[in-house]
């Protein structure tokens, strides 16, 4: 690991102050669990690190029927999943908490580290960048692509979006609360996520001298959800593809429907093909089976990850029978 | 008291289910392993490596690392015109006074490489131009050989089988030797055939070994009455040891003396192996070492950074030097199993009667290539054609992966012979035993063993015919596969001391790879003496004890078991005749029991056994045993085991996602010293294998040439939620007890790939032909759809 300057901050002020106009000047610290990896295998290399787990404030979740729940954003991942409020009124996104990483990690990652953290790409990881380049050729559409994206690739970036949270807190239509120099924001999560355009990007919209703060969850009232996670490991494994889905029901018609897939495109991907599918429509084999093909018709494979595509086919099915049979 | 083994009756400790004697210190962290060593003035090694998989060295620059302060040496290891033939070679060793500053000095040593083309692609069958590779060999091939690790026993193999076009002088063999040629390589050379006119070289990565025909194949095939041919794989995997690679070294320029600890399966090897690369007389260097974290094969030398590091120490004026892989280099340059590739024909007759074997079969084994398999393993088919093709890629070179060959050889042929029954509609279990005569000498065990199996296992109520015809996505199904293995005990001794007190001490340099090799030796001490094994102070893991064999092999219990038998009866005896005068018998007539000596005929004339050993006076007694050792018969070592692994599983067909529901092991082993840790060797294996079977494969960039998944994230190891239930039963009493002791190590962890891919054709109805069985793989085979 390169030398660095260690920080910590004892306010969010303080730390915006701390952060740097570009990625290179400075990293915030939170959990650790991806930053000191990346650091000590020399694909990020901060002159600053910014400690923020000293900021009072940033950890807890409130629950209240008419606001929704908010998630501080240093509350660790194994918190959210054995709240009880989550557990009760969210049990797509405790499953989500629950299901993430290792309980050593999940003691140690944070809900706002788990949202920013960095793409998995095995290229990204050795150190071809984010765009991966080798002699001046992209090296993704040419070489190993079993674990990239089929669908959102069109671009350069190819790599999957890594959060398994992201997708069940999108099809919840979660905010996320965002502090700078210039005070608060708020937006709506599935827009905190872009592909980057070049390898000095990021993955998602904060400014290098931002803060995530919050994670904010509406109520959800008359709704279905569920997860549906492809992993080939029982436990501690990247999932190979992942749908979560939340359904607004009038009767046993779906009014309303987010479908989120996870691991396939470099965002979390809001499905409007599968949601189209689904409202209008009864909730059942046929209805799931038509969404779950039209989330998988708009995907173009790789030379490798033609398989993926009938992961997430079965992903998103899976999800939505899994809420068809869950309560309301 | 004789050197035999003890009857069943007599057997006091031996046999038994005790926990290992180190495994309070294990599980509490006061065990400490090379990599925790972190003496006073350590410096820390670090390794320049090539980033390229073929690459011609074209500059070096080391002078900005030499001044930057707290960077004590830097040793250039190649040359400028160096090829170099993998990722991740090493080019530059630096010592520094923390981890930080050798990091920091690494990055500004300068190298210029000019690339050249490479190859790592071990998959696709072998074509275009092909090169034979039946010798002789010239000089520059056996150079070849040697800069590509190949190892010592495939050498061996082809020199004696090709020959050469020179023959070497005395200076060629003590180059070969100071260059990485074992001393069995340097006989072989010496001794080698000397034929005129090398083999023609052709250019290219694919070497074909001469075919092999046995029986008549052409006619089997025609009188067949059913021909199953198939395509089979096992992918190139790593040892992916927990504790790295490494070691940590200190030459005192002065005395010229070395201490080293090195991570090593081979304690007493360690000096002679480091002498010739340093210059220093072996006597003069001292390896110790306690503890290993994970060897499986491939910690036999000291490799290039413990030899680098003890250089690193002496420039650095004596200070310790520690080099240990990090996980990248670990898994990129440390050790590699060799793929195995195969098409295959298999004729048998309807009855079930297997009659002709044909195969055209390749792999890597990195740059050199690699050897063929025991194929068809294990059934000796009597009418067959074998075509093995090696593949040189630019890839980290192979080492011995735990029972070399035969995993990958079982999981061709099994899964083959597997089809061939598929193909008749025969059970497998029945297909086996009706072929079990061409098994061999251990026929008898294999039919026993399967039936055990059978019994732990439900094979005969649960078995189907192939594809589970129940409805709903999830498919199960059985499977089954067997292996064997050698494992002779090596040459090992032994010392014992009884002192006068009652105390006893033994030593021996081996080591314990954390298969018990400590409470092994233990139990047998304690069994022969009658003394509790926690009175017996027992010294392993240091170059200046009496010597022993490396663990590889599966030939550590045999040799150890045997020295430290030998050693601790002929010591009794010394103790029985000094006693046999005041208890009034003669020293034949004595037993040694439950910490009492006494006359076996009239046990109430008994002495206890501190008041026995105070009869020695000022003196303690020292007796040495050894194995081999044809003087003091009988063998109390033998060769040869029989296993039988079973696999229950579970395929979810819409997601090729496999799951392991059970999996049944029956092992022979001859006399069992150790229940527990024989029970746990087996449990491992069984885990290791699921591990192999569905996910470990090294995934190398068809673009840039480095291995892609360096990491514990995308190396996938099975985890705690993907091992099932587990059963183990081993194989004791008449038939197996008087064999004497053989090796465990290696047979359990061969079956496994095989039997849970047979398990996953028999679920899903159609053959996953690679392992690891990944969802694309089993996706794709299902898309294929044929059975």
């Amino acid at each position: 690991m390169r030398q660095f300057e260690y920080t910590a901050p004892q306010s969010t002020q303080q730390a915006i102050g701390l952060l740097g106009q570009n990625w290179q000047q400075a990293q915030v610290l939170a959990g650790g669990t991806d930053l000191l990896a990346l650091m000590k295998d020399d694909i990020v290399t901060p002159k600053r690190v910014v400690n923020i787990k000293a900021i009072p404030g940033l950890a807890g979740i409130q629950y209240n029927a008419a606001g929704g729940l908010r998630i501080g954003a240093l509350t660790k991942l194994a918190d959210v999943a054995d709240n009880a409020d989550v557990r009760s009124k969210y049990p797509a996104i405790a499953y989500a908490y629950d299901e993430a990483a290792s309980p050593q990690i999940r003691y140690m990652a944070t809900v706002g580290g788990n949202l920013c953290q960095r793409p998995r790409c095995w290229y990204f990881r050795n150190g071809f960048g984010l765009i991966p380049q080798h002699e001046g050729k992209a090296m993704v559409a040419d070489g190993d692509n079993r674990y990239h994206a089929i669908i959102g690739n069109e671009g350069a970036a190819k790599f999957v979006s890594p959060s398994t949270i992201a997708p069940a807190l999108i099809a919840h239509n979660a905010k996320v609360r965002i502090v700078g120099p210039s005070g608060q924001r708020e937006l709506e999560l599935a827009k905190f996520y872009r592909v980057p355009q070049s390898a000095d990007d990021r993955e998602h919209d904060l400014k290098p001298n931002e803060l995530v703060t919050e994670i904010i969850v509406p109520p959800m009232q008359n709704a279905k959800t569920a997860q549906y996670e492809v992993r080939q490991k029982q436990a501690f494994d990247w999932p190979l593809a992942l749908a979560s889905v939340a359904l607004w029901m009038d009767g046993n018609t779906v009014k309303q429907a987010n479908v989120v897939l996870g691991a396939v495109a470099p965002v979390p991907w809001v499905s409007q093909e599968a949601a189209q599918a689904l409202v209008g429509k009864p909730l059942n084999e046929q209805s799931a089976d038509a969404a779950a093909q039209a989330a998988v018709s708009i995907a173009k494979p790789l030379s490798r990850n033609a398989y993926k595509i009938q992961l997430t086919r079965v992903a998103v099915k899976r999800a939505l029978m899994q809420a068809a049979g869950g309560q309301s | 008291m004789e050197f035999n083994w003890p009857d069943a009756q007599n057997r006091s400790v031996i046999g038994k289910r005790l926990s290992r004697v180190d495994g309070p210190e294990k599980v509490s962290g006061r065990a400490k392993y090379t990599y925790d060593q972190n003496p006073k003035g350590l410096l820390y090694g670090i390794m320049v490596r090539c980033p390229y998989p073929h690459a011609k060295i074209s500059a070096i620059d080391t002078s900005a690392a030499e001044k930057m302060p707290g960077v004590k040496a830097v040793k250039v290891i190649q040359k400028v015109g160096s090829e170099i033939h993998w990722a991740g070679d090493e080019v530059v060793g630096i010592a520094a006074v923390s981890e930080g500053v050798a990091e920091d000095a690494a990055r500004v040593v300068k190298i210029d490489y000019e690339q050249l083309p490479f190859m790592v692609d071990d998959v696709t069958e072998p074509h275009g131009q092909i090169a034979a590779d039946t010798g002789p060999y010239d000089e520059d091939a056996i150079w070849d050989m040697l800069d590509n690790q190949v190892p010592a026993n495939q050498m061996i193999e082809r020199i004696k089988s090709g020959g050469l076009t020179f023959k070497p002088t005395e200076a060629n063999l003590k180059e070969f030797g100071a260059n990485g040629a074992s001393p069995a390589v340097v006989d072989a050379l010496g001794k080698a055939e000397v034929k005129q006119g090398a083999a023609p070289q052709v250019k290219s990565p694919y070497k074909r070994a001469a075919l092999q025909t046995q029986g008549d194949p052409d006619a089997a095939f025609k009188e067949a009455e059913a021909v199953s041919e198939g395509y089979y794989g096992a992918s190139v995997i790593t040892h992916c040891c927990l504790e790295t690679h490494g070691g940590m070294a200190a030459w005192n320029p002065t005395t010229n003396l070395v201490e080293a600890q090195i991570s090593t399966q081979n304690t007493s090897g360690m000096a002679g192996q480091m002498a010739e690369p340093l210059g220093v007389p072996a006597s003069n260097i001292h390896h110790q070492m306690q503890y290993i974290g994970g060897g499986f094969g491939s910690k036999f030398s000291p490799d290039r950074w413990s030899i680098v590091a003890a250089q690193l120490s002496k420039m650095a004026g004596g200070a310790p030097v520690k080099m240990f892989l990090d996980r990248r280099a670990e898994l990129e340059v440390a050790g590699a199993r060799p793929s195995a590739f195969a098409k295959i024909k298999i004729g048998v007759k309807k009855d079930g009667t297997v009659t002709a074997w044909d195969s055209s079969s390749w792999g890597t084994g990195g740059p050199g290539g690699g050897g063929a398999y025991p194929i068809p393993y294990v059934f000796d088919i009597p009418n067959q054609r074998k075509q093995h093709t090696a593949v040189a890629t630019n890839t980290g070179p192979a080492r011995a992966w735990r029972a070399p060959s035969h995993p990958q050889a079982a999981a061709l042929s099994m899964c083959a012979m597997e089809d061939a029954a598929a193909k008749i509609g025969m059970d497998p279990y029945d297909f086996f035993l009706k072929n079990i005569e061409l098994t061999g000498p251990r026929a008898k065990s294999y039919a026993e063993e399967l039936k055990i199996a059978d019994e732990l296992m439900g094979w005969k109520k649960n078995w189907h015919q192939r594809g589970d015809k129940t409805s709903g996505p999830v498919k199960r199904g059985l499977g089954l596969s067997i292996h064997t293995w050698g494992g002779r005990g090596h040459a090992s001794n032994c010392d014992v001391t009884i002192q006068p007190d009652g105390s006893v001490e033994i030593k021996i340099g081996t080591q314990d790879l954390g298969t018990g090799t400590r409470t092994a030796i233990l139990m047998v001490a304690s069994d022969t003496l009658g003394v509790p094994m926690q009175n017996i102070r027992l010294l392993i893991g240091d170059s200046k004890y009496p010597v022993s064999g490396g663990s590889g092999g599966s030939t550590t219990i045999g040799g150890v078991s045997s020295s430290s038998r030998r050693a601790t009866v002929t010591a009794l005896n010394m103790l029985f005749a000094k006693v046999a005068p005041a208890l009034n018998a003669k020293p034949e007539e004595l037993s040694a029991k439950d910490g009492k000596i006494f006359v076996t005929a009239a046990p109430d004339r008994a002495m206890t056994w501190k008041q026995a050993c105070a009869k020695l006076g000022g003196m303690p007694i020292t007796a040495q045993g050894k194995n081999p050792d044809r003087e003091h018969p009988p063998d109390l070592t033998n060769s040869g085991v029989a296993g039988v692994q079973m696999a229950d599983v579970s395929v979810d067909t819409e997601t090729g996602i496999v799951r392991v529901n059970k999996m049944v092991a029956v092992q022979d082993c001859g006399l069992i010293i150790s229940m527990k840790t024989a029970e746990s060797q087996v449990l491992g294996a069984l885990i290791m294998g699921i591990s192999y079977a569905l996910y470990e494969e090294k995934h190398m960039d068809p673009v840039s040439g480095r291995m892609l998944n360096p990491n514990m994230q995308f190396y996938r190891l099975a985890g705690l939620a993907d091992i099932p239930e587990l059963v183990v039963r081993m194989m004791t009493g008449p038939g197996y007890d008087e064999r004497g002791v053989i090796g465990l190590g290696e047979p359990p962890v061969v079956s496994p790939g095989a039997a849970i891919s047979n398990a996953v054709a028999n679920a899903i109805g159609v053959r996953v032909p690679e392992i690891p069985l990944t969802p694309d793989r089993v996706i794709a085979a299902l898309q294929k759809g044929v059975a």
